[in-house]
Parts: C-alpha cells; sequence; structure tokens
C-alpha cells in the first residue's frame, strides 16, 4: 500500500542506477558501431572516412578470425565440459558426510579467488615450464621428455588453467543446490531399494538442471571474455593458436592501432554474447515471477 | 531422520575428499612454500617441498624492486572505492525496486543484468579513446568509474534479493504506528539490511579486485593495481619464482581470506538470484 508521495520518492531512487547505467551502455555502444564503418587508424589519424562493410569483411576475411572463433568455442566448450562434470562428481562428493567438511570445502573453492594474471603465472612458471615446471621434473623423474605445454598445446593448456580457475564456482553452486535437495524423497528411494546409480539420475540430476543451466550460462558470459590469462601466457600464440576472439579484438585495437576493424570485432563478440545472453536472461526472468 | 552411515565408509570419503580438495589446493600451497625459498631453492632439482632453508627475504625484495605497496594501494583504492561508489547508487534503488515495486521494475531489473553481458571487449575502443581524450587514462579515477559501473548491475541485484526478504509486514506495522519515509529507512530498514549490503560489499570488492581486462587494458604505471602488477612479472627478465611467489601471495592473499567469508553470498551474487 504505497502513497502517491512514497511512489514518486522511489522513481527517484532507481534515477541515479539507471542513467549511469544508461549512459555507460548506450555512448561506447554507438561509438563502437560508428568506429566499426570509419576507416581510423591511431597512427595515420589524419587518413579518416567511411569505410562502408570494409572493416567487417577484412575482419573476417583475415584468417586469423577464423582461428580466433575456433579456438574462442574450443575454450568456452572445453571449460564447460571439464567445471561441469567435475562440478556435479565434486558436489556428490562434498555434500557426503565426513570429517573436516569445512575445510576441503574452503580448499576446492579457493581458486575462485585468485587473480587471473596470478593463477595464469603460478601455472606458466611453476607447472608447464618445460625446463623448472613440476611437471617436467615429474616428467623426467619417470624417464620422459619434458613437454613445452604453452609451446606446443597452448589452447589445451590455457583450458587447463581457465578450467581450475571456474572449477569451484561450478562446484559450489552444484553443491548449494544439491543441499537444497530434500532428503525425504531420497530416503524414500533408497528404502524401496533404488540403487545409488539410479538415485543420481533419476533424483539428483533433475534437481540440479537448473543449476546447471544458470552454471553454463553464467561462465559461458565470463568465458566468452578470458584474456589476462591468454596475454601472460602465450600472447595469443604460437601465431595465433591462442588467440580467441576478445583477444584478437585487442591485438587489432590496441596492437596495431586499427580503430575500424577493432570495433568491426567488437561489434561481432556483443552479437555473439547477446546470443547467450538471450538464454540465460530467460532462465533468469523465470525465477523472478517464481 | 540421519541416515546410519558406516565409520569406515566415512572414513573412506573422508580421504577421498581431502585428496581431491589438496589436489586442488596444492598450486597455492607450492606458491605459498615457494615465496619463502631462495631463488636458487625455488629451481632445486628435484624440487624441495618443506626442506629448505626458510627465508622472508622475497617479500622486502618485492617491495623494494617494485614498490610492492603503491600498487596494492591502488587495488584498495579501485576496489573499494568503486564498490562504495557502487552501493551509494545501488541502495537507493534496489530499496525502492524491493519495497515500491512498480509495473515497470521487472523490466528495469532485467534490462539492468542485461548491461552485464556486454562483453568488455566490445567497448574496449570507445573507452580507451575517451579515457586518452580526457587524460583518465592509467587513472585511478577513470578505473573506480568503470570498475563501478561493470559491478552496478550485480550490486543492484543482490541488494535486491537481500531487500525482498525483509518481511512487508514490519514495514506496514512501522506505518500504521505513524512512521514517515525516513523514520522507516532509519530505523526499521536499516538494521534488517545491513547484513545484505555487508555481503554485498565483501563480494563486490573481490570482483574489483581480481578485474583483469579493463585494469591491463586502461593502467599501465601510475595507477597499475596489483593484477597489472604481477602481470609484469611475465616478461622474461630473468626467472624470479621466489619473488614472483613472494609477490603472489601478497596480491591473493587479502581476497582468500575474505572470499572464504563469504562463500554462501557468492552463490547469490553470481547467479543473480538463480540459485539460493
Amino acid at each position: 500500500m504505497s502513497t502517491q508521495h512514497s511512489r514518486s520518492a522511489a522513481k527517484l531512487m532507481i534515477a541515479p542506477a539507471t542513467f549511469f547505467l544508461f549512459v555507460w551502455m548506450l555512448v561506447p555502444l554507438v561509438m563502437t558501431l560508428y568506429y566499426s564503418f570509419r576507416r581510423y587508424r591511431l597512427l595515420t589519424p589524419e587518413r579518416q572516412g567511411w569505410a562502408g562493410f570494409g572493416n567487417y569483411s577484412s575482419f573476417i576475411d583475415n584468417p586469423a578470425f577464423w582461428s580466433a572463433m575456433g579456438n574462442t568455442l574450443l575454450l568456452v566448450g572445453g571449460v564447460l565440459i571439464i567445471t561441469i562434470v567435475l562440478g556435479v562428481l565434486f558436489a556428490l562428493l562434498l555434500d557426503m558426510p565426513m570429517f573436516g567438511q569445512g575445510i576441503v570445502r574452503i580448499l576446492v573453492i579457493a581458486p575462485f579467488f585468485v587473480m587471473p594474471t596470478v593463477s595464469a603465472l603460478v601455472w606458466k612458471n611453476f607447472f608447464m615450464n618445460p625446463v623448472n615446471g613440476l611437471f617436467a621434473f615429474a616428467a623426467k623423474a619417470m624417464g620422459m621428455q619434458p613437454y613445452d605445454f604453452l609451446s606446443q598445446a597452448p589452447l589445451a593448456s590455457i583450458i587447463g588453467i581457465v578450467s581450475w580457475q571456474w572449477l569451484p564456482f561450478a562446484t559450489l553452486i552444484l553443491l548449494t543446490a544439491i543441499q537444497s535437495l530434500d532428503s525425504e524423497q531420497l530416503e524414500a528411494a533408497e528404502m524401496d531399494g533404488a540403487p545409488a546409480l539410479s538415485r543420481f539420475f533419476y533424483i539428483k540430476l533433475p534437481h540440479l538442471s537448473r543449476a546447471i543451466t544458470v552454471v553454463i550460462l553464467i561462465q559461458t558470459i565470463f568465458l566468452l571474455s578470458v584474456f589476462a590469462e591468454i596475454l601472460v601466457t602465450t600472447n595469443g600464440g604460437p601465431g595465433t593458436a591462442s588467440t580467441n576472439l576478445t583477444y584478437l579484438v585487442y591485438a587489432k585495437s590496441l596492437l596495431s592501432f586499427d580503430v575500424g576493424a577493432g570495433s568491426a570485432g567488437g561489434v561481432i563478440a556483443i552479437i555473439l554474447a547477446n546470443i547467450v545472453a538471450i538464454f540465460l536472461m530467460r532462465a533468469i526472468g523465470k525465477n523472478l515471477d517464481s | 531422520m540421519a541416515r546410519a552411515i558406516s565409520t569406515r565408509r566415512k572414513i573412506g570419503i573422508t580421504a577421498l575428499a581431502w585428496a581431491l580438495g589438496l589436489l586442488i589446493f596444492f598450486p597455492i600451497l607450492w606458491t605459498f612454500l615457494t615465496s619463502f625459498k631462495s631463488e636458487a631453492d625455488a629451481i632445486a632439482d628435484p624440487p624441495m617441498f618443506l626442506n629448505f632453508n626458510w627465508t622472508l627475504e622475497n617479500y622486502f625484495a618485492v617491495q623494494e624492486r617494485s614498490d610492492y605497496f603503491k600498487h596494492f594501494w591502488n587495488s584498495v583504492v579501485i576496489a573499494g572505492g568503486s564498490t562504495l561508489l557502487g552501493l551509494i547508487i545501488a541502495v537507493p534503488a534496489a530499496w525502492s525496486m524491493a519495497f515500491v515495486p512498480g509495473k515497470h521494475t521487472k523490466d528495469i531489473l532485467m534490462w539492468m543484468l542485461s548491461t552485464k553481458m556486454m562483453p568488455p571487449v566490445g567497448v574496449l575502443i570507445p573507452i580507451y579513446l575517451i579515457f586518452r581524450s580526457t587524460g583518465l587514462l592509467d587513472s585511478r579515477i577513470g578505473l573506480v568509474m568503470v570498475m563501478t559501473l561493470i559491478n552496478l548491475p550485480i550490486i543492484v541485484w543482490m541488494l535486491y534479493t537481500y531487500f525482498k526478504e525483509i518481511p512487508g509486514e514490519i514495514l506496514e506495522a512501522a506505518r500504521m504506528d505513524g512512521a514517515g519515509l525516513r523514520e522507516e529507512i532509519i530505523h526499521v530498514l536499516t538494521p534488517m539490511a545491513v547484513p545484505g549490503i555487508a555481503s554485498t560489499l565483501l563480494l563486490n570488492v573481490i570482483l574489483a579486485w581480481n578485474e583483469a581486462f579493463w585494469t591491463l587494458n586502461l593502467a599501465t604505471a601510475k595507477a597499475a593495481p596489483l593484477t597489472t602488477f604481477i602481470a609484469s612479472y611475465s616478461s622474461p627478465e630473468g626467472l624470479f619464482y621466489a619473488k614472483l611467489s613472494a609477490a603472489s601471495i601478497m596480491a591473493i592473499a587479502p581476497i582468500l581470506i575474505m572470499g572464504w567469508f563469504s562463500q554462501k553470498q557468492l552463490v547469490r551474487g553470481l547467479t543473480f538470484g538463480a540459485v539460493k
């Protein structure tokens, strides 16, 4: 039962947040769109003009674009598969009765709080380095040749690092979801003699499906923008072997100073992210109604 | 109804869970141990686990060599400043959407969320150019602004889900007793809202502290926070494993501790209330 007075006060209170977000969203977006149709290089700023779709076609015709698209897909897909499969298993395990559950949980979620540049450098130097890394020592101890992870399998190595960062997120959310499961239903199934595997597939997994959807969507939003991990480990290389779309746009705009082509890439990244966003918004919007 | 479970099975589960937990945690543990080694011990073959000469010299060396505290302070200002500014803007908005919902409240919330879906790289160029021409490049003020805006949707959403849980009857009772809007906010809502605001604050400091796209692209020297500072160790100017470890531990320790306190809020904040 709100009065007229409190209604207008309410509008006034939302205004700053709405205004700032609106400006933050609209101004750069319009500018990116504008630049994506302009010929504009920071090194030769005097030669400007309309480029039509020239920036788009040169960005897409570049073989680096298709390899970046492929890498983006592999990176997002690879990390999603690893974190969700392991996340479900970890969540199931952590839900079981054990000694020191709280401490184990703290150990498992810790990587999420490590800043991306630190985790990338830790893995790059202490583990994957072919001379001084622990993996190299382990290989030598077993009589094998050390493997140079970041130059021979750069993308797979980055997928590994990013998975380590995001596994805690998936585990924590799935664990929260499992713990909200009605235990009476599980007990009834157990009493009726349902084996553990069918209890998992017929009761736990369906219950988790919503949480899994949310994990997939939110991680996808973040994983499309993986940047620091690539910057400090491989710089996108060798060649473009570990360049994703985000890194390619960065390289075009801030390394080759091609504002036009970089903006065209930015617009493509926005379109891609929006396709994912539509599904995410639906999943979250449903929750608002309930 | 507690299910009976044999102690042997519980011990087995405990062993497995601890082994996996330590495996996941190992890179952090190893970095921690390496930070107390001499540079020679840090790359010894075979690797030294605990049997080295413990030393604190790396922590002092990091400060001397690259002025750690300057970057630490930049991180504090950027993460803290953007969180406080975000709260100042978001608390009134979330309050009014939770307690005086209008026809469009849901649309506004969804729209705010949608701004979070914008990939940063899509707006990198305009922001970079605007910052360059206004002198905001490599400034803490500029980073505070960007960080406030990218986290504002999360702050509004988190606060909204917390405020929603405050029972409306209490407000009505206060109104019946003749409390005005101001009394209502100060005496009734604020005490109930403080835990939610604190959780939101915690999560946002963590997110802003670890943000590494805008900080790497917009701050190079003077305003560089710890994310950028650590990235400078990637240049191959010689391998300083022990010093890199010390710098890393100092960069992540405060957030690791805060993070452990905010596990529950993390789920709520990062799923926009979809999983609680």
